[in-house]
């Protein structure tokens, strides 16, 4: 292991640990906010003293109680400022059990999503606490300057303590609202991880994942739940498969399918079908959308794809989820149905997503199949024309040349 | 406890009018349904009965009164009540029975304690 690997590996440890005692602290102390700040010291301290004394027996241990005495100090301070008797000295108490681990993540999960902070900040938030990003990563995950971030993190933090924005896991009959919030920053974690055109990231991946299964946990049956845990499941079983050892995508159809992994694919279409059973009258996008994936997880190859299917799935996600990138992806399906010229009509009609690269990238391979070559050509041109990740280039700039090799 | 001001905006009338009786009798029914909660609060009269003070040129300049804020918008402040809730989930269900809730908009917003 190298250095920066090891260090890596560190970063990692801490960020994992460092979640779970912040998630516990901001129970106990009733204060997220405080919780962060004693959390980042000791996060801080783990990463300067690891290195030199050896990685603790019990990581989580020593961080708990280095958060601890901070979160002390922090109180007497702010007390002995205030002219008052610290009123709450935190006692020690017995290491908490993971299922209460458990449980304090969940309350984290719901205080950061909670509804009077706006999408975006409750996006942030999670991906800040939960995820343990720094600023400057969920700047860049969110797409917005780490100032701007820094900045709506504060105003979050504030907006926590000032209006007693609550600790808990939400009673029953509010559970349905507020859980799909959760879910869609959950999926939004899991889609930065799973990175369709940049560069993966399988620890949020994983945590996503985990989240997820503790969703389950909490709400079983719930059709939502069972079809985000589904589609994440099923795309995951892709990992391996999805991109060359240089880092550049594989697409879909050109996947290795035998390196994708059997379990999550078998584990994935069950689930889908439990959230289709228990799918109410209307459809769930997130059930839709797994079951749109099952299709391709269970066909042998692109070509045997049930693509009858799938433009029916696609039909049936429009109604309750109509957006450019899923009208396109119906477009893709309908060319392998109908063929290119149909595809490509289909495509054309979506019209929306001129800044997107895939959009002419889709163009671009069904023009290559109608012998439109030189349209292709400038297809692949204005994809490539777009501001992207350099593998994601490299795999355009590739197709590209395939294509002028004919 | 943490305190929350539910300041209501509402259509900008005279609540005395007659024709607000039914309007009233629901903020009543409000009031004694939420008394748990409820520590003050005020109804106010419209804002063309309003007077804006300022004082031009720092402390100690001219000071300049005039007529109503006269905002060109369907909802004005009417009114507020002090609530004191457990947390915000708890204060939203409160100012979610508030009827200017379902006839206009509640803002909850928490209240400084000074310690005092």
């Amino acid at each position: 292991m190298t250095e920066a690997e090891a260090r890596a590996a560190l970063v990692r440890l801490v960020r994992d640990e460092g979640r779970r005692v912040l998630a516990t602290l901001a129970r106990v102390l009733g204060d997220l906010p405080l919780a962060e700040d004693a959390v980042q010291d000791a996060a801080v301290r783990a990463l300067e003293s690891w290195p030199r004394d050896g990685v603790p027996v019990e990581p989580r241990a020593w961080l708990t109680l280095t958060a601890r005495r901070r979160a002390i100090d922090i109180l007497r301070r702010e007390a002995a400022r205030a002219g008052k008797e610290a009123e709450s000295v935190i006692e020690p108490d017995d290491p908490p059990t993971p299922e209460t681990v458990r449980d304090d993540l969940l309350r984290l999960v719901f205080t950061c999503c909670h509804p009077a902070l706006a999408v975006e900040t409750q996006v942030a938030l999670a991906l800040r606490t939960l995820c343990g990003l720094s600023v400057a990563e969920v700047g860049a995950a969110l797409l917005v300057p780490e100032a701007t971030m820094a900045k709506r993190l504060t105003r979050a933090r504030q907006k926590i303590t000032k209006a007693a924005i609550p600790y808990t896991v939400p009673a029953d009959h509010e559970l349905p609202d507020r859980l799909r919030g959760v879910l869609a920053v959950v999926y939004l974690l899991f889609t930065t991880g799973y990175a369709p055109t940049g560069t993966p990231r399988p620890d949020l991946v994983d945590e996503a994942v985990r989240l997820t299964r503790l969703l389950r946990e909490l709400m079983p049956g719930e059709p939502s739940v069972l079809g985000l845990l589904a589609l994440e499941l099923l795309q995951d079983s892709r990992r391996a498969a999805r991109h060359r050892a240089d880092g550049t995508p594989v697409l879909l159809a050109d996947q290795d399918r035998g390196r994708w992994r059997r379990d999550l694919v078998e584990e994935g279409v069950l689930v889908v079908g439990e959230g289709l059973r228990r799918t109410p009258d209307v459809p769930d996008p997130y059930v839709v959308q797994a079951a749109i994936a099952a299709c391709h997880a269970l066909a042998p190859t692109w070509a045997d794809t049930d693509w009858a299917a799938v433009v029916s799935w696609y039909d049936v996600l429009l109604t309750v989820a109509d957006t450019p990138v899923a009208r396109l992806n119906r477009g893709v399906a309908v060319g392998e149905r109908d063929g290119p010229a149909a595809g490509l009509a289909a495509v054309d009609a979506v019209g929306e997503l001129s800044g997107y690269p895939l959009w002419h990238a889709a163009r671009a391979e069904l023009l290559a199949r109608l012998n439109r070559v030189d349209e292709a050509d400038t297809a692949y041109r204005a994809a490539l024309a777009i501001p992207q990740d350099d593998a994601q280039l490299t795999h355009l700039r590739r197709r590209r040349a395939r294509l002028a090799g004919r | 406890m943490p305190q929350y001001a539910a300041i209501i905006y509402s259509k900008d009338v005279d609540w005395t009018l007659p024709e607000y009786t039914t309007d009233m009798k629901e903020y009543n029914e409000f009031g004694q349904a939420a008394a748990a909660v409820i520590r003050g609060g005020a109804a106010l009269y419209q804002t063309s009965t309003a007077t804006t003070v300022r004082v031009q040129g720092g402390k100690g300049g001219d000071v300049i009164a005039t007529d109503g804020p006269y905002a060109e918008t369907n909802e004005a402040l009417t009114g507020f009540y002090l609530l004191e809730c457990a947390d915000l989930d708890e204060a939203i269900r409160v100012a979610a029975q508030i009827p200017a809730a379902w006839d206009g908009a509640v803002e909850a917003r928490p209240v400084i304690d000074f310690g005092g």
